[in-house]
């Protein structure tokens, strides 16, 4: 069994284009749900106004590149105001139940034949990401080797012995781009939650009522944080799209929120590094067990006849669920997660 | 006081008597029972300077009538209780008068301005703070954030200027700053690191009124202050309740606790079903034979509590 391979691949998908979506959209949310207690089960929704916002634009619309992204970022701001408007004024519940509908509404209306000429129904759009990708500025065809660092005809291999890490060229792009965002989000959302205004973020989140009570307009907060949430998880859509070079409506599906949810949860809620952590953790685990199990059966260490190929993928989101419920009983909090924090009776 | 030879200023010599302060310290509750004295024991009293006028204010639940109260005037400076038995209307009354809730219909000022119509948030920051009967400490916070999270105009609570520290750094020091010395007050300095979800019930009412102090409020709305204290921690709630006054903040609760009611009150205010049935002195309360049937008569229990 190729340990080697398992594990470079696990470790090269751990940070790369995949998981960096999983980073953002789950920073986004970890405004929303982690600092502000809003539960916005329509985060794929968020991701898919901004891939689709983007993808239409160029392509349906012939527009430059720049006004899809920017189109892309107004629709999720739209989508945050028409879920919050009618919600947030009301209990916590009813922006859960409204925004997990809302997402499936999204998804069925880029899904939908009657547009099916512009959105390409349930095929998805293609022929977007070209403007992206030209401002590549990593060689195509580059060869150099730098110690561990080599580059073989534009895919970058990093050494480490015990595994290595291998980008593409079009991945090496996505990745700068991504890590960049996240950098940038990172910073602007720790500046936030330590200033008054994530202050009120917090008491709305322990409750909203005695933050009232202190002269504080809780929905405008609330819409702030829905709104920010929301752009930032269509910059997620917007890095899914690209690094994919097409977008799908069934990629927007519940899941792709609850992935979020999971991410969020391992790494740490209300916690600034947290999303980046379980994203990582939570991406290598999956294409561990998926790499894994595969490499096993391949190689005869489990035999076929127990488990075969087609079986891994069920059996690793198994794996996965058992792992989360484990983490729920013995470290609630996440990884980052502060546990005196959490032990303290929240009603 | 002695210049007053009314009724009501012979009736309470029990208050007076009972302060361990010399009065001179205690200028604000000889100004309060002063500019009560000649106010009549009446529902919809009128009173020489009020901070707070409702007229009509009627809150329906379908066909139940929670609240309809036809005039209610606060004294400034003054600590007035709102007592009654359970399902009096009292807490609907204080949702209404606080912005929790709306009125179907009614209006009322507020220092001058009409306040009905306002959103709690915006009645807060016009003067009138409010507590809560089951106390809303915000848990997972510190003491000291649940302080600061208090304090009224913060440049920094503004989504943009968050982002910039060196806007608020000096507004958010001097709030500090303010906020030690009400934990002092309050002896809750020890504990400012703490989370709020670690401290005692009683602790927490206290936290709450030094919360709502952070507004610099002209009015503060307690409802059931006393409610699940311990009786050493209420004594030292009573001064606390009476310093208000002294600072001159008016102060409105909702009481069960006649006993407390006798000490602190310099007016009482007294609703049953819905209505003010009476208005007076605490000892014109005690007497007044509506209360007493109020209470003993179809609520018997609820007087117990």
């Amino acid at each position: 069994m190729d340990w080697h391979f398992v594990f470079s691949q696990a470790l090269t998908q751990a940070i790369g284009p995949t998981m960096i979506v999983y980073a953002l959209g789950a920073i986004g949310l970890n405004l929303q749900f982690g600092y502000t207690g809003l539960l916005n089960f329509g985060q794929a929704a968020f991701a898919a106004v901004g891939a689709y916002g983007l993808a239409l634009s160029v392509v349906a619309f012939g527009l430059p590149f720049w006004w899809g992204i920017v189109i892309g970022l107004c629709a999720a701001v739209v989508l945050a105001l028409l879920m919050g408007i009618p919600t947030l004024r009301l209990r916590a519940d009813y922006l859960a139940i409204v925004t997990i509908a809302a997402a499936e509404i999204v998804r069925r209306l880029f899904r939908a034949t009657v547009w099916s000429e512009h959105t390409g129904g349930s095929d998805g759009m293609r022929g977007f990401s070209d403007p992206f990708f030209a401002l590549n500025p990593y060689p195509e065809n580059g060869n150099f080797q730098l110690g561990f660092v080599s580059m073989d005809s534009g895919r970058l291999v990093v050494e480490f012995g015990l595994f290595n890490l291998q980008y593409s060229g079009r991945d090496l792009w996505v990745m700068t781009v991504g890590w960049g965002l996240i950098a940038v989000f990172l910073v602007v959302l720790g500046l936030l939650v330590h200033s008054p205004w994530g202050r009120v973020l917090k008491g709305i989140r322990e409750d909203e009522e005695a933050v009232r009570s202190l002269g504080k307009n809780v929905f405008a907060y609330k819409m702030q944080a829905l709104v920010i949430g929301g752009l930032i998880g269509a910059v997620a859509g917007f890095v899914f799209a690209l690094s994919r070079a097409n977008v799908q409506p069934d990629a927007f599906s519940t899941d792709f929120t609850f992935y979020f949810y999971v991410v969020l949860i391992l790494g740490g809620a209300a916690r600034i590094f947290g999303p980046v952590l379980g994203a990582a953790l939570f991406w290598f685990l999956y294409n561990i067990f998926a790499q894994g199990l595969s490499q096993a059966i391949n190689s005869g260490v489990i035999s076929a006849d127990v488990i075969n190929q087609t079986q891994v993928g069920p059996l690793v989101f198994f794996l996965l669920g058992l792992g989360m419920v484990l983490l729920l009983i013995f470290r609630p909090q996440g990884i980052l997660g502060n546990r005196r924090e959490l032990m303290l009776d929240v009603r | 006081m002695s210049d007053e030879a009314s009724t009501p200023e012979a009736a309470q010599p029990e208050p007076e008597s009972e302060q361990p302060v010399a009065p001179a310290d205690r200028a604000g509750i000889t100004a309060a029972r002063a500019s009560l004295a000649d106010v009549s024991p009446e529902p919809g009293a009128p009173k020489q300077d009020p901070i707070l006028k409702a007229e009509g204010v009627r809150r329906a639940f379908g066909g139940l009538v929670a609240v309809d109260v036809a005039h209610l005037e606060v004294q400034r400076g003054t600590i007035t209780a709102l007592i009654g038995p359970n399902g009096a209307g009292k807490t609907t009354f204080f949702n209404l008068l606080t912005g929790f809730d709306r009125p179907s219909r009614g209006e009322w000022v507020f220092d001058g301005r009409r306040a009905d119509r306002m959103r709690s948030y915006q009645v807060a920051r016009a003067g009138m703070v409010r507590t809560f009967q089951l106390t809303k400490a915000l848990t997972r916070m510190t003491v000291m954030d649940n302080m600061l999270i208090g304090a009224a105009d913060q440049l920094g609570e503004r989504f943009w200027a968050g982002l910039i520290p060196p806007l608020w750094k000096a507004q958010e020091a001097a709030n500090r700053q303010k906020a030690m010395e009400l934990l002092e007050r309050f002896k809750l300095v020890d504990k400012r690191e703490d989370y709020a979800g670690e401290l005692s019930g009683g602790q927490r009412k206290l936290l709450e009124m030094a919360r709502a102090l952070m507004l610099n409020p002209k009015m503060v709305m307690l409802d059931e202050p006393m409610a699940g204290v311990n009786p050493a921690l209420k004594q030292s709630l009573l001064e606390h309740i009476k310093d208000l006054r002294e600072d001159g903040m008016t102060v409105l609760f909702v009481e069960h606790d006649m006993d407390m009611v006798h000490e602190i009150a310099d007016w009482v205010a007294v609703m049953a079903a819905g209505q003010l049935i009476t208005e007076g002195t605490p000892d014109q309360i005690s007497a007044d034979r509506r209360v007493i049937d109020a209470y003993l008569g179809a609520h018997h229990d609820a007087a117990q509590r």
